[in-house]
């Protein structure tokens, strides 16, 4: 299988003030193509500073990061924008959506920032997206006319728009109930089962059981890495917890 | 991004808040605005001065006493009394450039008739006065060359003087006034010329005979001034030139000293007038460019405000690949969309309101051509100037800090 993320002796400090903040401290790492890894840790162990790297917003302070055979170390911050334009997906915790724009319009922005895509394709590709996450009955909805769920399917339907080589989700669950937490991880199953990489951080120990891999963090380091035995499916997970009265 | 999708962002964002942005294109259409009309009212001005020169007549060229020092006239005693009688004659018989001439000799005083009485001003000339300044008798006649050599007490008199002694319409011919206890017969009446430039009224006036100024009014031995007439409008130049060259020589003045006196032409006057006006509109649009700075600032701070308000958005738009030029251009896109727009409706506030000063005030409004294109392109330049800073700290943000933004 391709190395789709490798990451070498990773490290990056914040310096607040007179502090230095070793956030991360040599974290070796390697992704493979179709892979669903699950970071997990407990809150300040470097997880998002971790997925911030791998989403090429943040640059380390040492170490390489290798992505789909280029070192984005080297990187300018132009190149950077391309590269996250071109190559990958991300999930909020708090969707991140434009405010009093359409769920169509809010899928099709990251295709605006890409000149080869007119905007015809541009359409086309933001309503298949939508398709694929189960709303295309909602493509004219504002986000303050969805539900938090359906919020999250459509900031996936964003990062998935621009076809990424890996979607990254930063506690993607983390404002969600149990059940609407289900009914994302199995978009993500769906999704990793057509063979989309996704890299995803959460705290919760079972919904990193949906994952095949689970990596875990403390202080800046990786504590523990492991397959996953009998790994949740979501979607049958759904079917067990019964429907909330509204 | 597409120009079209950014002003389409742009446009999206300022509908959101429609009263904010109208209060900030209020201060860009209050600007722009008030540049044309300052602009065109200064430009008014002027036209209406330059007419009113060249209705004083464009062959007029005029010698007063007194010599010209750095655009001022020196004052004095014995140089106000520089011309005489006799320059007249030089002038006519030396200077074929100049058709016609009279002295000019002044009093102010009272007018009386019966229990009436009136200030004006009294102005004595020869008979070439109504030809050099324009003028003509409406009724009754001009004085006579015996009238001028025999100092003969007569008159022609302007129309606010009759208003004034007669009443409106009447027919002062044959009556005899008093001006400083002399009495005058009123032979002729003068045509209605109105208010000058100056806001001096053409028509509060007697007229007499040069002599009988002199001598039974004034009791002086020279003239006020000399009033010519070139024999056309394009050689003004020349007949003051053929007047400088005769009234040196026959005034014995060395080479090497001043002029005792100064000729003025319309020309000049024009000229003089013209630069006045100019000042005056750069200045009056100096005071209205200011206000279109104070709009643009007002861009700034709303843009500021916009900027902080779209943090998080900048970050999401920066994650998803959007580079720092492609912010830059959004935030632009918005500060232009502001400034355009309030430049258009300024354009037209400003072309209406002079359009309504113009008619209400009687004050002549022009709107100059290419003002329109001018404010236009000064908006533009606004947009981009005051729209940069906070473009330029839109698009360097970091995007991580900027998803973070609380
Ligand atoms: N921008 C920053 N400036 C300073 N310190 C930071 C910054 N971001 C993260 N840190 C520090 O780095 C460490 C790891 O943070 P983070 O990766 O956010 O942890 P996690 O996501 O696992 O909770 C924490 O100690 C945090 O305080
Ligand atoms: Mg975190």
């Amino acid at each position: 299988m391709k190395k789709l993320i490798e990451i070498i002796s990773l490290k990056k400090d914040y310096y607040v003030g007179e502090v230095t903040v070793h956030a991360l401290r040599g974290v070796e790492m390697v992704v493979t193509e179709g892979e669903f890894v699950a970071i997990m840790g407990a809150s300040g162990s470097g997880k998002s500073t971790m997925l911030n790297i791998i989403g090429c917003l943040d640059k380390p302070t040492s170490g390489d990061y290798i992505l789909d055979g280029i070192n984005i170390s080297g990187l300018s911050r132009n190149e950077l924008a391309s590269y996250r334009n071109r190559k990958l997906g991300f999930v909020f915790q708090t969707y991140n959506l434009l405010p009093r724009t359409t769920a169509l319009d809010n899928v099709e922005l990251p295709l605006m920032y890409n000149a080869s895509v007119k905007s015809k394709e541009r359409r086309e590709r933001a309503i298949a997206a939508l398709e694929s996450v189960g709303l295309a009955d909602r493509m004219h909805h504002k986000p303050n006319q969805l539900s938090g769920g359906q919020q999250q399917r459509v900031a996936i339907a964003r990062s998935l728009v621009n076809d990424p080589v890996v979607i990254l989700a930063d506690e993607a669950t983390g404002n969600l109930d149990t059940r609407t937490s289900y009914e994302i991880m199995a978009l993500f199953q769906e999704l990793n089962s057509k063979g989309k990489t996704v890299v995803f951080v959460t705290h919760e120990p079972d919904i990193a059981k949906c994952a095949t891999r689970n990596v875990i963090f403390k202080d800046g380091l990786i504590l523990r890495e492991s397959a996953v035995q009998d790994r949740t499916n979501a979607r049958e997970m759904l079917a067990s917890i019964p429907i909330e009265a509204d | 991004m597409s120009i079209k999708n950014l002003f389409k962002i742009a446009m999206n964002a300022l509908l959101r808040n429609k009263f904010r942005a109208f209060l900030t294109m209020l201060g860009i259409i209050i600007g722009v605005a008030s540049v044309i009309a300052m602009l065109g009212i200064g430009q008014g001005s002027k036209q209406s001065i330059q007419s009113q020169i060249a209705g004083m007549g464009l062959n007029l060229v005029t010698v007063v006493p007194g010599s010209q020092q750095r655009g001022g006239v020196q004052f004095g005693a014995a140089t106000m009394q520089s011309l005489k009688e006799t320059d007249v004659n030089i002038i006519l018989s030396e200077c074929p450039a100049v058709l016609a001439a009279t002295p000019e000799v002044r009093g102010n005083g009272q007018v009386v008739f019966g229990a009436l009485n009136w200030p004006t001003s009294l102005y004595g000339e020869n008979e070439s006065y109504l030809q050099i300044r324009e003028r003509s008798v409406v009724n009754g006649r001009m004085f006579t060359d015996r009238e001028i050599s025999g100092a003969a007490k007569v008159c022609l008199m302007g129309q606010t003087v009759i208003k004034n002694l007669f009443g409106e319409g009447a027919d002062p011919v044959g009556q005899v006034i008093r001006f400083k206890k002399i009495p005058f017969l009123v032979i002729g009446v003068l045509d209605t010329k109105g208010l000058n430039t100056f806001g001096q009224d053409q028509d509060d006036l007697l007229i007499a005979p040069y002599t009988t100024v002199q001598k039974r009014v004034q009791a002086i031995t020279w003239v006020n001034s000399i009033y010519t007439s070139a024999v056309d409008a394009g050689s003004t130049d020349l007949a003051s030139q053929q007047i400088t060259e005769a009234l040196r020589r026959h005034h014995k003045i060395k080479a090497s000293d001043q002029d005792d006196f100064t000729i003025r032409n319309q020309a000049e006057l024009l000229s003089t007038f013209s630069s006045v006006s100019n000042i005056l509109t750069v200045l009056l649009g100096a005071i209205a460019g200011i206000s279109l700075l104070v709009g643009g600032i007002g861009i700034m701070n709303i843009m500021y405000v916009s900027v902080t308000e779209r943090t998080r958005e900048i970050g999401l738009r920066m994650a998803i690949g959007g580079k720092g030029r492609d912010i830059l251009m959004q935030f632009l896109a918005e500060s232009m969309l502001l400034s355009i727009t309030g430049g258009i409706i300024g354009i037209i506030v400003g072309i209406a309101a002079s359009k309504i000063i113009g008619t209400t005030m009687s004050w002549p409004v022009v709107v100059l051509p290419g003002s329109e294109v001018l404010s236009f392109a000064v908006c533009t330049i606004i947009g981009i100037f005051f729209g940069w800073y906070p473009a330029k700290k839109a698009a360097s943000l970091d995007p991580i800090d900027a998803l973070r933004y609380e």
